[in-house]
């Protein structure tokens, strides 16, 4: 009962910090893939115009590429979308400017923006805008689910050691007479804490193990779900695997530690109450 | 070790509330006595017994044992100093999951002997009490008389200088009384100071040993 608890508290925060770190690692992986700036031409530039900027900007040492959505593509782009069909039809111009559309060749977030206002400069050039707001918004959420992580982890941390700390207490209290007697014959504090101190180490340790059985069963059971998500995304080669594996040593570690303190806890608390009569 | 007496209460009260349990106790325990202490039932006899075993200090006056003033001892030391102390008690205490060996073994595991000395030791003090061939045995397979025995067994294993045993013979019979009283005479010629809180006057009269008397916390004369 009480390692079933202990397994399940470690495991938790265990499993999500892993999930986390998955997410994390695809969103590194996007990063790079997903950041466009777009140049919006000034309405009265032409597909030439366009082009020509294009061209230039390629040259430029944080560009990786250009690419030329001409007036008639963003026009039918616009149509593919949908409702705007009717709208557009009253109109006799295509209203829309020509855009280039930019990818970077840094991907963190000042260098971006230092090219954001530099692309704004070209002449011809109405606005630039960095599509990079889903990704900031997903590093935040990352950023709050870590953190609630980390939180969740602290709180079942300590119910970990309350729960190792009631067990001890119950089998102090069950060891009562032993205890006196221990103390009768001339042992020490520290000669009649041990076994307490140990056991509550061994419910950490059979906790963390039953944790590692309990996080390697959740991992088959996801497994065939993320691999296809990761295909899905295009990140499946490269590292992925290796990270679904739980933090071994951690869990185990952990387990033990709280293991320990909690029965440090306890035995500080309750030894002391019984005395010889 | 030291030439002087191996006891000596020197004045000794013990209060507990309002009530003295017992009132400026004087005497003397020589080194390879036996003395009988007894009296009326809340005479006092547990107070001093529980003041030799530490698990009281007294209120005022002076107890010295083996050279140390027990009314100053530090707590940290209390532990050391019962190790010199063999308690037999009425109930034996004996642990009911454990066999004698691993019951007899327990002083020697808490002062921390090594396995080797251990096996060494127990083997003769089971021979004194006359029960080496129950080794093995759970103490409820044993009768009272040879549970006591292992709580004696238990006491003079790791040979300490004072044994204290309080009412050692409260739930036998007469003839196991007996038998135990002529156990403890062994043990003072084998050379352990022993002193025996006992209300059974019938058989401690018999037995020809030092008395002191206790009547309502006072030493009789």
């Amino acid at each position: 009962m009480t390692i079933t608890v202990i397994a399940i508290a470690l495991a938790l925060p265990a499993g999500l910090s892993q999930g986390l770190d998955r997410i994390q690692h695809w969103a590194g992986s996007w990063h790079g893939q997903a950041t466009q700036l777009s140049l919006f031409l000034r309405p009265e530039g032409t597909d030439a115009q366009a082009a020509e900027l294009a061209s230039t900007l390629v040259q430029r040492d944080d560009v990786a590429e250009t690419s030329v959505i001409t007036r008639a593509q963003a026009l039918a782009e616009l149509r593919r979308n949908g409702d705007f069909e009717a709208a557009l039809g009253v109109l006799e111009d295509n209203p829309l400017p020509p855009v280039v559309v930019v990818t970077p060749t840094p991907t963190e977030a000042g260098a971006l923006t230092r090219l954001q206002a530099a692309l704004g400069e070209y002449a011809g050039v109405d606005t630039v805008t960095l599509d990079r707001e889903w990704l900031r918004r997903l590093e935040a959420l990352l950023s709050v689910g870590g953190r609630l992580a980390a939180l969740a982890a602290v709180l079942l941390g300590l119910a970990v050691v309350a729960i190792v700390g009631n067990t001890i207490r119950l089998e102090i209290q069950n060891r009562r007479a032993e205890i006196e007697l221990h103390k009768l014959l001339g042992a020490t504090d520290a000669y009649v804490r041990r076994p307490f101190l140990y056991l509550g180490g061994l419910y950490g340790l059979a906790g963390g193990i039953a944790a590692l059985a309990l996080l390697w069963l959740g991992g088959l059971y996801l497994q065939p779900a993320v691999s296809e998500l990761s295909h899905l995304y295009g990140t499946a080669g490269g590292t992925p695997d290796r990270q679904m594996h739980p933090p071994a040593l951690g869990v185990l570690g952990g387990g033990v530690l709280l293991g320990l303190a909690g029965a440090w806890l306890s035995v500080r608390h309750h030894l002391r109450q019984i005395e010889p009569t | 070790m030291q030439g002087g007496p191996l006891v000596r209460f020197e004045g000794v009260s013990k209060r507990y509330g309002g009530d003295e349990a017992i009132r400026e106790i004087s005497f003397e325990l020589a080194r390879g006595e036996l003395a009988f202490l007894t009296g009326h039932s809340g005479a006092g006899k547990s107070t001093v017994l529980r003041l030799l075993a530490l698990l009281e200090r007294p209120t005022r006056g002076r107890l010295i044992v083996d050279g140390e003033a027990l009314e100053r001892l530090p707590a940290r030391a209390v532990p050391l100093y019962r190790r010199k102390v063999g308690l037999i008690f009425q109930d034996h205490k004996l642990l009911p999951d454990r066999n004698v060996y691993e019951n007899i073994a327990l002083p020697l595991r808490i002062a921390g002997l090594p396995e080797a000395d251990i096996g060494r030791r127990i083997r003769p003090a089971l021979d004194q009490v006359g029960l080496l061939h129950k080794e093995r045995a759970l103490p409820e397979t044993l009768s009272g008389g040879e549970q006591q025995r292992v709580g004696i067994a238990r006491a003079i294993v790791s040979r300490p200088p004072l044994l204290l045993a309080d009412e050692p013979t409260g739930n036998l019979d007469p003839a196991l009384s007996a038998e135990i009283m002529r156990l403890f005479k062994r043990l003072r010629e084998a050379g352990s100071t022993v002193l025996i809180a006992s209300h059974d006057l019938s058989l401690i009269q018999h037995m020809g040993e030092r008395m002191l008397v206790l009547n309502h916390g006072r030493l009789q004369a």
